[in-house]
């Protein structure tokens, strides 16, 4: 009920809104002194709160790194826990500035909203328990699957069961949580979303050595934050935001150097670091924007090993999340 | 000095005129009601084209894409969304009727219970009441779903609940004193139903589905026979007690009619019904019906919870008739049983009705609580999912908010019908 409530509340705020609105978030965010991010209600390695309350994860650090790049101050984040069917709602009402929560690009959801870039590189796969001893998702004929509703997982799976003619029973839940609790309790026998979903949801379960997760990807799930229709300047600087911390990596700038590099003399760096140009300004930002990101949060690289690679309890592999100069297909166009 | 003025009374201007300013003012209030839902409308639409959201409701014949767990229309995934919607109605539908009629049936009991003289009773009934009501819904829904649900076995290790091994002992157990026919009966039946046929697991409770054979219609036939006969009796019944003043054994004539009449025509025509068996196949039963635990926990928490409430309705209502009504029925010499039927109970109803109405309405919408546990209704599948693949908001919710409304009329108007019937006794 409380989310009809909230629902309904935002189809009434919209129609009471005198004026769209357009061009105002950086202000809107200035004034307000700090930026609401909208995030996952709790996903380890994306975003996850302690239990001091601190929110961390790699869509964590993104937010974090555009309230660095608007302040000099990563903590003036307000952070928004929205499930995956409040979520839109939440950023078409405005009542977040971003939307950083593993969220896949779509045609359908491009058209509503704009997505700033590919944060993590992300495909659709299955859990199941190794008692079944099912070793492919093709073994998966008549079983009962539980998924997170309002996603498109929810989608790639009936069409995935409906291209090699198996039947399936989904039940879908409103929230990460109640959909695995489902899953441990033995509600379903396959637990599906998103991989790197998969491995942070495992790291929950009583014994995450009964379960495996199986080899097939099913979907393509480029995951990104995403601002709002009709604000070009907010657009730009999230995506630039974004643009930076793969540049950086790139650049070989992380937090322990970018101070040397401050007195680098590679024109590239020299751009990055703001010693060249004007370009944080023709974002609505300071000189030494991408300074403050990458001193305050880290370049890609850094946030990645942290949050969810090799660094991190998930220990997810980079992948073809690694840089377009190893091997992998993360690339940032050039500041220039 | 005024004079009192001549023929007819006094002239007003008017704007004077009470009854023009009444319709003035109500004429300027429906303006400005209009003119707010008109500038809502227009604003709203135009924030919506200036953002890029598509507006109206084309999306319905687009195709959901998603599955559903338990439709009770054919459904798959190349539907529209305007089959969810159905489908999603349906559901939600189900739960509230199954649930109305098991909380009124529940409620009744315990109302009663709660006035019974019997100490032990009348205690068990209230500490029913006051534990129940006081407990959030929502922890209800989710108790009976993780807690009670939730800790089933796996459908490898299902508990079978067949009527067959039952009957097959009792078989046995009569064979062992002798009367071998009485046996014999009860282990042809038990074999005639055949192999063990309701399971319990955590995918839910799995039942044999009844397949109806040529000629069950004369069944259907005899039945719709039967209560139009009993209707019948009811009126000849009703005429010859107001005419003699002998009463008709009506209820139970009408109960033999309506069960005897169809189970003769279904013993003429050699049981014309089989049973499809659920089978463990894979990593589920395959065949039979299946109730979805979250069908099951939604309906028994919704209506131990509403009970809890229409019992103290049912008890205040049949507290609200005096004292010396039953005490002049019975010293009119009519029996308890009587007494309750034809003195209490109906003037208790005029009481309950409006009340109970309340219920209803409150079970049905609290039905959207469903979402808490997955169980695919309107508010999950179409407010929910269909929202969020389609970010159509304004339309979704307009329409939820509609159909909640429409059921809730529709609820209000049978049982104010009800209620003017059950009040129209008392003026005859």
């Amino acid at each position: 009920m409380k989310r009809a409530i909230f629902t309904f509340g935002m189809a009434i705020g919209f129609g009471l809104m005198v004026a769209p609105a357009t061009a105002q978030t950086l202000k809107a965010v200035k004034d307000r002194g700090s930026l609401i991010c909208g995030v996952s209600q709790g996903l380890p390695g994306f975003s996850n709160p302690d239990d001091k309350g601190n929110w961390t994860g790699l869509d964590v650090d993104y937010c974090r790194a555009i309230a660095a790049a608007v302040f000099n101050d990563p903590s003036k984040v307000k952070f928004s826990p929205l499930s995956t069917k409040d979520r839109f709602e939440a950023l078409k009402a405005g009542e977040i500035d971003v939307l950083s929560r593993n969220s896949t690009w779509t045609l359908s959801r491009d058209a509503t909203y704009n997505f700033i870039g590919v944060n993590y590189y992300d495909g659709q796969g299955f859990m199941v328990r190794k008692g079944l001893k099912v070793n492919s998702a093709l073994e998966l004929n008549g079983a009962s699957i539980c998924v997170q509703t309002g996603t498109t997982t929810e989608l790639n799976l009936g069409d995935y069961f409906r291209s090699n003619s198996m039947r399936y029973e989904v039940i879908a839940f409103a929230t990460a949580d109640e959909t695995i609790k489902a899953y441990e309790g033995g509600r379903c026998d396959v637990f599906t979303t998103d991989v790197s979903q998969l491995y942070s949801e495992k790291l929950k379960l009583a014994k995450a050595d009964d379960h495996v997760i199986l080899p097939e990807i099913i979907s393509k799930e480029p995951l990104g934050p995403m601002v709002r229709h009709g604000d070009d300047q907010w657009f730009d600087l999230v995506k630039w935001v974004h643009f930076a911390m793969i540049n950086a990596e790139e650049l070989g700038v992380n937090s322990k150097n970018v101070d040397e590099s401050l007195k680098s003399n590679m024109p590239e760096i020299k751009r990055l670091v703001g010693t060249e140009g004007n370009f944080g300004e023709q974002l609505g930002l300071t000189k030494d924007w991408v300074v403050r990101i990458v001193k305050h949060v880290g370049n890609y690289g850094e946030v990645f090993e942290r949050n969810v690679g090799s660094g991190s309890r998930l220990g997810i592999s980079r992948g073809i999340n690694r840089l377009w100069t190893k091997g992998g297909i993360q690339y940032a166009p050039p500041i220039r | 000095m005024k004079q009192a003025l001549p023929g007819g009374p006094p002239r007003v201007a008017v704007h004077n005129n009470p009854k023009v300013r009444s319709a003035f003012y109500q004429a300027v209030a429906l303006v400005l009601v209009l003119a707010c839902a008109y500038a809502f409308t227009v604003n709203a639409s135009a924030n919506l084209r200036a953002q890029g959201f598509a507006s109206g409701f084309d999306f319905l014949g687009n195709t959901a894409g998603f599955g559903i767990n338990q439709t009770l229309i054919d459904y798959s995934e190349t539907d529209t969304y305007g089959r969810v919607f159905v489908v999603g109605l349906l559901n939600t539908l189900l739960v509230a009727v199954i649930g109305c009629v098991f909380a009124t049936i529940l409620g009744f009991i315990i109302g009663i219970a709660r006035l019974s003289p019997n100490w032990l009773i009348a205690r068990l009934g209230g500490a029913y009441v006051e534990t129940i009501r006081n407990l959030p819904l929502l922890f209800q829904i989710l108790f009976w779903y993780l807690a009670v649900l939730g800790t089933m076995p796996g459908p490898r290790q299902s508990i079978g609940l067949g009527l067959q091994p039952v009957l097959s002992a009792i078989g046995d157990g009569i064979a062992a004193i002798g009367l071998t026919a009485i046996a014999d009966g009860f282990r042809s039946l038990a074999a005639w139903i055949g192999p063990p046929d309701i399971y319990l697991n955590n995918r839910g409770v799995i039942l044999p589905r009844p397949l109806l054979g040529d000629g069950f219609e004369w069944v259907a036939i005899a039945f719709g026979l039967a209560v139009l006969l009993a209707i019948g009796l009811r009126v000849w019944a009703r005429q010859r007690l107001d005419a003699t003043g002998r009463t008709f054994p009506t209820g139970w004539t009408a109960f033999g009619l309506i069960v005897g009449l169809p189970l003769a025509a279904l013993l003429a025509l050699g049981v014309p019904i089989s049973f499809e068996h659920p089978q463990l196949r894979g990593f589920n039963f395959v065949g039979g019906l299946r109730l979805i635990p979250e069908l099951v926990a939604l309906l028994f928490a919704l209506v131990t919870y509403t009970a809890a409430y229409i019992a103290e309705v049912v008890r205040g209502g049949i507290l609200a008739v005096p004292r010396g009504q039953s005490e002049a029925a019975l010293a009119l010499g009519l029996r308890r049983g009587l007494t309750l039927r034809l003195i209490i109970v109906p003037q208790a109803l005029r009481v309950i009705v409006p009340p109970l109405t309340n219920q209803f309405l409150n079970l049905t919408k609290n039905s959207s609580l469903a979402v808490g546990i997955g169980y695919p209704d309107l508010f999950a599948v179409f407010a929910g999912t269909t929202l969020n693949q389609t970010h159509q908001a304004i339309e979704i919710i307009a329409i939820t908010m509609a159909v909640y409304l429409a059921i809730s009329l529709i609820t209000s108007i049978l049982m104010n019908w009800y209620n003017a019937r059950t009040n129209r006794r008392f003026e005859r």
